[in-house]
């Protein structure tokens, strides 16, 4: 084999396999652009998030416009402290925004749905959602109802 | 009694002796690339190692990626969740069969060439004229082939990957039915560049290192007959097998176990 011949081939090797990484980076990954625009943090309380993790969907009307940044706990008053990383510049969100943990289907992974309000004031960055609903836990709804069921 | 304590003190040294002669074998030939006189050496050997195994990696690919979308469409399609087809699909070749079967068949393809190559190089003595002329066989025999090997392989998975994604396209989508845009938002929403890709690449570099520096070592070390020849050929594809496998499980364990 001439080392012309050869020398071609690797090329094409490489290039083949280069084709492939940006092809696996761009259709398989969907890289997200939208990671280096600017985000906000907001606070929010729940007191129960069961289910819920970091990086798990904050979304509006269905449509996501965010992500959980941090879980952490308030041990005196039993309540969770969520950080939330808005995508955009603060001051689309009003400042009586509701926060909700929902579930993707029955069974599907956690997220939370904001709900807008009314204010003519807008949540800056670092401020905290005051209305907030935490998760319903399955156990919990199926205990009240057989204890209901025995009255 | 006695000689049974031998034998497994004996069995054990010479293991022991062996991953020494391994390392000092790895080290001394790694070393030595960066000289831009050996790069037609790395090329070449690229050539034979990656650019020939290419048939092999994508008919393969090709094949396991279409039986993977039938096998996930089947049982899936009974929930109605046709659109996670692309998800399972993207997420069990990055992270696990691409990496893992590029790596097993790379082990058969090129490894047991290599070993033979070299083991027959060491049988006619042509090692050994090497070095009274002069000349470093780690050099110019062994470094080129783990260069060229640790080069090609993550090429090989990469292919594999995406030839694989595209045999599930076929078999999912144009055949089957299910809908191209779930799949691929899918596939797209599910997959972290990270986390799936990066993390699989990782994988697949370290199977290069460990299924090239078994095929060299084998065919470097072995004993200069025709029967031992064919033994270190037999060996180089087992013990890379096993090995892939197991490194696969504790690289799986270390990089997604949930424990930290």
């Amino acid at each position: 084999m001439r080392m012309r011949t050869i020398e071609i081939s690797v090329g094409a090797f490489v290039l083949a396999g280069m084709l492939a990484a940006v092809f696996l980076v761009v259709q398989v990954s969907g890289i997200n652009v939208s990671q280096s625009e600017q985000t906000y943090k907001l606070s929010a309380r729940f007191d129960d998030v069961a289910g819920l993790r970091i990086r798990s969907k904050v979304s509006m009307a269905g449509v996501t416009i965010g992500r959980v940044t941090d879980i952490a706990v308030d041990t005196e008053f039993g309540e969770a402290i969520v950080t939330l990383e808005i995508d955009g510049a603060p001051g689309g969100l009003t400042a009586d925004t509701g926060a909700k943990i929902l579930t993707e289907g029955m069974l599907g992974a956690r997220y939370i749905g904001l709900i807008p309000g009314a204010d003519e004031e807008m949540l800056a960055d670092g401020d905290e959602i005051i209305e907030t609903q935490g998760a319903i836990v399955l156990e919990n709804l199926i205990g009240q109802f057989l204890s209901n069921m025995g009255k | 009694m006695e000689r049974m304590l031998r034998q497994v003190g004996a069995d054990t040294l010479s293991w022991l002796q062996g991953l020494g002669r391994a390392t000092v074998m790895w080290i001394r030939a790694a070393y030595r690339v960066p000289k831009p006189s050996d790069w037609m050496l790395v090329i070449r050997q690229v050539y034979s190692i990656g650019v020939l195994s290419m048939a092999i990696i994508v008919l393969s690919a090709f094949a396991i990626g279409s039986v993977i979308a039938l096998q996930f469409y089947t049982q899936l399609a009974r929930f109605g969740a046709e659109d996670a087809v692309g998800v399972g699909l993207a997420l069990v070749l990055l992270r696990e069969l691409g990496p893992v079967v590029t790596a097993l068949l790379f082990a058969g393809r090129a490894g047991s060439a290599i070993t033979a190559e070299i083991g027959l190089m060491k049988t006619t003595e042509q090692l050994s004229i090497m070095e009274m002329m002069g000349v470093d066989p780690l050099r110019r025999i062994v470094a080129p082939r783990l260069w060229g090997g640790i080069i090609s392989m993550p090429l090989l998975t990469l292919m594999f990957n995406t030839v694989a994604i595209y045999g599930g396209v076929v078999v999912a989508v144009h055949w089957l039915g299910a809908d191209s845009g779930g799949f691929w938002s899918g596939m797209q929403n599910a997959v972290e560049l990270w986390d799936d890709l990066g993390k699989g690449m990782i994988k697949s570099v370290v199977f290069a290192v460990v299924v090239t520096w078994i095929a060299v070592y084998q065919g470097y070390d072995c004993e200069p007959t025709a029967e031992g020849m064919g033994l270190a050929t037999t060996r180089t594809v087992v013990m890379s097998s096993v090995l892939i496998l197991a490194f696969d499980f504790f690289l799986t364990l270390l990089m997604y176990g949930d424990f930290r």
